[in-house]
């Protein structure tokens, strides 16, 4: 609890026990109505001197409907009809309303900043005699050298100077992957430091490093509201205003109708019973539960989601998320790992893979070309394979490479080539770059080198569909690499050979095409596709721990290359409308009911107050729902 | 210009009205205050954002006098 929590929880207490006092004095003594008063006037001065002088300064600004305006005529209304028991009850609960509200709102913002749990509290410098002095990391400059000791967070981002270790990304992207650095690779400030000593040139100091910008997402993220959260304080404007009028009618028109006898039989018409009633309409009128609890979930679904490496920029975009109607991919390096691998091999008859293999990354054992470097990577590094046995490789432009390996003459690469030297094969089926090779004139089979398809890609596209979202994939490679590709993941729609205006045609095309209500996603690296993102409702960079160009691209970050993250996404985002729309109808329906209770004299001031602050208190706890992470 | 402060807001329903009072003022292009952020967002015409951001903390003492602000 903060300093100004405990005070009033103090006040909260000491009006407590001055009420019971009031009390039992009021209960042993029969006091005239002015002791009474006077006896009751202590607790409740004591609980509420402050709302009495925010209404008076509210009155004075010209900004009169507020809460403290309501609260206070509402209880000097009571007091005035003598009923000082409910007129103290109703501040006393009002102010423990508002303290139970504002700590689980600081609890909340708290929690979040502690599951985030990246920021760092220190830096170890290292000085030029080699000694450490533990700085703040916000006094290190750039070009100064820090050491990340074994189990700490690095503080700022920088270059590995000495030292070898493994770094543990989970907190900034969710997954515990781990990756190893070694001196002149790059490290990122809020990963943890597995189990070597590092030395780390700083290169960014602590405001631009990724730590303190992710941070500034998440806390900005709130100031970017979603519709609803907008709606909710129109709403609010008008709400107050309205109740109070419906308050003021119900404390003037009956009591007038009886006069005028027009009052159905059986009705009171005592004034003091439907100004009491009216008193009663302007404490159920506070629109607070809705008011705190809706930006609450939204605060609640965006820290959540970051927990899981997933950066939200605003509530708009949860509530645009939460819509998803189409999800569009790039293909390289979103479904794919956007790296040349070897997929499959398929030797001749009685040629073993590894022969085959063997062969081919030896004859392209000098060759700097990327598809050497994945056979390379398939197979065996030339000095695995011992090098010296291939020679006099030739490179046969467009078409290969010819070598000597252990005496036999070899071919690698395409089908021109053997057909050229007329050696008979089998043609490979299938997306991505076809090698060829043979020995001795003997075709020894064929390798296929594609950009394969990341392992969780297919169950990720099965869940979107699962979900109900429509998936399209949109590639600049050729149709026929795409489609295979396509048929795998099992998308609903492709689109390939575009060029990066095409890509932002065919969304164009897409958001016409889609249902009104329905958003279109748009996942890509972030990097290449800046006008897509722009484009689509919601645009996602993937893979976006390191590149600052990415985050500022995108409307949603996802730190990791995941693109299971995005069905996530979606669900968390549709649980945080869940919990809003739950709100709001659980609360106004509440208040609707109370309404009626009062106005026919069922519901006292008691009800109302409990009503009140029972619904903001409900609505508040299932918004704190959303902090629980979502897997 | 844009810019973020740090702020205190007690209530949510204040922050809500404090934005309205901004965003009405003269020279404001935008503003956003976040009750779960303690923020404040001020877009605010260049030449006079000084003059505009001394208007808005004055806006917003007047709705809410508990208003504190970061400057």
């Amino acid at each position: 609890m903060t300093k100004k929590q405990k005070k009033t929880l103090r006040r909260i207490l000491i009006a407590a026990a001055l009420s019971v006092c009031a009390a039992l004095l009021t209960l042993r003594y029969n006091f005239g109505w002015y002791l009474a008063l006077a006896v009751w006037l202590v607790p409740y001065l004591t609980i509420g001197y402050d709302v009495l002088r925010k209404a008076l300064l509210g009155i004075k600004n010209g900004e009169v409907f507020d809460e403290n305006f309501l609260m206070a005529v509402a209880t000097v209304g009571a007091m005035a009809l003598g009923e000082y028991g409910e007129g103290v009850a109703v501040m006393l609960f009002y102010q423990i309303g508002e303290l139970f509200q504002s700590y689980a709102v600081g609890k909340s913002r708290r929690s979040i900043t502690e599951l985030m749990d990246i920021r760092p509290d220190t830096a170890n410098l290292v000085g030029p005699d080699g000694a450490l002095t533990t700085v703040d990391p916000e006094a290190v400059k750039v070009g100064d050298v820090i050491a990340v000791r074994p189990g700490e967070k690095v503080p700022l981002d920088g270059v590995v100077t000495s030292g070898a270790s493994t770094l543990n990304t989970a907190a900034l992207t969710g997954e515990s992957k781990p990756r190893s650095v070694q001196p002149g690779d790059e490290i990122l400030s809020g990963c943890v430091n597995g189990e070597g000593l590092l030395q780390v040139r700083v290169a960014k100091p602590y405001g631009e490093s990724t730590v303190a910008k992710i941070l500034e997402l998440v806390e900005n993220s709130s100031l970017k509201k979603a519709k609803v959260e907008n709606f909710i304080t129109r709403f609010a404007r008008w709400y107050t205003p309205a109740v109070c009028l419906a308050a003021l009618v119900l404390a003037v028109l009956p009591p007038l109708a009886g006069l005028a006898g027009l009052l159905p039989a059986g009705w009171p018409a005592g004034w003091d019973v439907w100004v009491l009633r009216a008193l009663t309409f302007l404490v159920i009128s506070c629109p607070c539960a809705l008011v705190i609890s809706i930006p609450l979930t939204f605060f609640g679904g965006i820290g959540g989601a970051s927990r899981s490496g997933i950066l939200v920029k605003g509530g708009n975009y949860l509530e645009a998320l939460a819509n998803t109607g189409v999800a569009v991919f790039d293909k390289t390096g979103t479904l794919t790992r956007g790296v040349f691998e070897v997929v499959d091999a398929a030797p001749a008859d009685g040629v073993t893979e590894r022969e085959l293999g063997a062969a081919a990354a030896l004859a392209e054992s000098y060759s700097s070309h990327p598809i050497a470097k994945s056979l390379w990577a398939a197979y065996g590094a030339p000095q695995a394979l011992d090098r010296a046995r291939a020679a006099d490789a030739q490179e046969e432009a467009g078409h290969g490479v010819c070598a000597r390996v252990d005496g036999a003459e070899v071919l690698v690469g395409n089908a021109r080539l053997l057909e050229d030297r007329g050696i008979a094969f089998v043609p490979a089926e299938g997306a991505g770059t076809v090698v060829y090779v043979a020995r001795d004139g003997r075709f020894l089979g064929s390798i296929r080198i594609g950009d394969s398809v990341k392992p969780g890609a297919a169950a990720a596209i099965a869940a979107l569909k699962g979900q109900g979202v429509r998936t399209v994939m949109l590639t600049g490679d050729a149709e026929s690499a795409a489609a295979p590709v396509a048929a795998a993941l099992g998308v609903d729609e492709v689109h390939a050979g575009l060029l990066p205006a095409d890509k932002v045609a065919q969304v164009e095309r897409l958001l016409a095409g889609k249902p009104a209500k329905s958003n279109l996603t748009f996942a890509g690296d972030g990097i290449n596709d800046a006008p897509v993102l722009m484009r689509a409702d919601v645009g996602v960079a993937m893979g976006a721990l390191g590149s600052d160009a990415a985050i500022e691209a995108a409307d949603v970050v996802l730190m990791d290359d995941d693109p299971a993250k995005l069905g996530l996404a979606i669900r968390i985002a549709r649980k945080c409308m869940r919990i809003v729309y739950e709100n709001i109808v659980f609360a106004l329906g509440v208040k609707a009911l109370f309404l009626l209770l009062g106005a026919v004299g069922v519901a006292n001031m008691w009800w109302a107050v409990f009503a009140d602050v029972g619904v903001m208190v409900l609505a508040v706890l299932n918004a704190t729902r959303m902090l629980r992470p979502m897997r | 210009m844009q810019k973020k402060f740090n702020i205190e807001v007690d209530c949510a329903n204040c922050a809500a009205k404090i934005e309205n009072a901004i965003k009405a003022l003269d020279g404001v292009n935008e503003a956003s205050v976040s009750f779960m952020g303690q923020k404040l967002l001020l877009d605010a015409d260049d030449d006079r954002f000084d003059a505009v951001l001394k208007a808005a903390v004055k806006a917003a003492k007047k709705v809410e006098p508990d208003f504190e602000i970061e400057l």
